[in-house]
């Protein structure tokens, strides 16, 4: 499985300089619902619930240290 | 177009994860040098079985400094009560138990999953992150966390720097973080494996925790419609990561539970994930689905897959709804045992904490946005269930016949969110 994802990132990695967009084509881009953290306080309560409830964290952002969550 | 001042994105939205800020790829601005943005946030958490019940109050503000600069400060506030499960099972006659502090004890009916009602708590953080662009192709972003609760301590930092490649399609990124935990637990540290009747059971006063996070991240803009992130991170946890609040039950040949005893954990523990994301717009009705997938591993013998999609569909006006599905499993770390057997030796490492066992959890939500007065309000409620698995012929005996081992659990989380 691991190796599997490992593969697939870097085929993926290597299929970048083909991709993109010229800078007059980046007006879809630009909106606020297509940033990757168009809302940190959002990401921030569900990281704060699903760190405290579940076994995994991180992936997204830092795992970091955090609270003594029970 | 908004080509002007491009090589920042929305600082107001991007501030509070320093990683996420950085694996996103330079575009338009939003706001103007020196204006303010703040961010208003509400969550209550509320569980099933008058499990725990959360309020938290979030405020950030962002000040940005000029074309290269922002600032951005974040304050949080919990507060937590309600009761949580303790680790020990079920029985068919009532179990009493002495409160993790060794003050007082409590006593859970039979048949009935033994809940610890102490679970009280406070929790304040302040947190502060700067974001400079260093030159057109890289960004520079810098931060500290503080968080305070009775008896937890959490203190962190965190740098990463992010290079735009290939006409600013894609952005490599490299973060890392340190943290440093202090715990405190009222009546002292347990010592692990000590039965909780034990007048010898604590240690020292309080234990501490370093976490190291490496993320690498890299972001592609595949087309003018679609955007993809792929994150790569590795977390070292050293220092104590016990739950000095769970225990087990030490269960005879007939099930019942004559002892219980502080669960113990490894103090190393090595996390990895892959995370992949995808968001695509769709024209010309201008919905975005957004869907992520996360492989997660560790040393504990912890394995994970999440699967989180959110898909926003415009209405008039500026109006939005935006539904929610996430879906998550996870196997159970290699010292997890849902009780100890009477007689046998008591392992180095365990718990019967349900959240390092098997497990599957579901959230299924709808948000809600509209304007105000210029400025954005949405709220979202979600509902998220937790289904426990495990070997249900492990419930043996006179005591344990027809308990539930893995009891289920839903809460129901209500969000609010305020921009201005």
């Amino acid at each position: 499985m691991r190796r599997i994802l490992l593969l697939a990132c870097i085929l993926s990695l290597t299929a970048c300089s083909s991709l993109g967009v010229k800078p007059w084509e980046r007006d879809l881009l630009a909106k606020p619902e297509m940033q990757l953290a168009e809302n940190p306080m959002e990401l921030g309560f569900d990281d704060h619930t699903y760190f405290s409830k579940e076994g995994s964290s991180g992936g997204g952002s830092f795992a970091g240290g955090g609270c003594g969550c029970n | 177009m908004q080509l002007k001042n491009k090589t920042f994105t929305n600082i107001s939205l991007t501030l509070a994860a320093a990683t996420c800020v950085l694996a996103t790829p330079a575009m338009a601005a939003t706001s103007e040098p020196d204006s303010w943005d703040i961010d208003a946030g509400l969550l209550i958490y509320a569980e099933s079985d008058d499990q725990v019940q959360a309020y938290e109050g979030a405020l950030s503000i962002t000040k940005r400094i000029d074309d290269e600069r922002s600032i951005n400060v974040k304050a949080v506030v919990d507060v937590l009560s309600g009761a949580s499960p303790n680790g020990a099972v079920a029985q068919n006659r009532a179990q009493t138990f002495t409160r993790p502090s060794g003050n007082g004890s409590y006593t859970t009916a039979a048949g009935e999953t033994p809940l610890d009602d102490t679970f009280q708590d406070t929790r304040v953080a302040l947190s502060t992150q700067y974001q400079q662009q260093l030159n057109r192709l890289w960004l520079y972003s810098g931060g500290a966390n503080v968080s305070k609760e009775y008896d937890y301590l959490a203190l962190s930092i965190n740098s990463a720097l992010a290079r735009d490649f290939n006409n600013r399609n894609t952005t490599a990124s490299f973060g890392f973080s340190y943290a440093y935990d202090t715990i405190e637990p009222e009546g002292g540290v347990p010592n692990p494996g000590v039965s909780v009747d034990d007048p010898d059971n604590r240690l020292e006063d309080s234990e501490t925790k370093q976490t190291l996070d490496l993320l690498f991240g890299l972001t592609q803009v595949i087309n003018r419609q679609t955007l993809m992130q792929l994150n790569y991170s590795i977390s070292d946890v050293s220092g104590y990561q016990t739950d000095p609040f769970k225990i087990l039950s030490v269960v005879d040949s007939d099930g019942w539970a004559n002892d219980y005893v502080y669960e113990s954990r490894p103090d190393q523990r090595t996390k990895q994930s892959l995370f992949w994301r995808t968001k695509y717009n769709l024209q010309p009705s201008g919905q975005v689905f957004d869907v992520s997938y996360r492989y997660f591993w560790d040393d504990w013998g912890m394995a994970s897959h999440t699967i989180d999609s959110k898909w926003r569909m415009p209405l008039a006006n500026s109006h939005f709804i935006e539904p929610h599905i996430r879906y998550y499993n996870q196997q159970a770390v290699d010292f997890y045992q849902v009780y100890l057997d009477e007689g046998q030796p008591i392992p180095e490492y365990m718990t019967a904490d349900y959240r390092l066992g098997e497990l599957q959890t579901y959230t299924i939500g709808l948000k809600y946005g509209f304007p105000i007065a210029g400025n954005e309000f949405s709220v979202r409620l979600e509902y998220y269930l937790t289904q426990v698995s495990g070997d249900e012929s492990l419930a043996k005996g006179a005591g344990m016949s027809g308990v539930d081992l893995y009891p289920d659990k839903s809460a129901v989380m209500l969000q609010s969110f305020y921009r201005f």
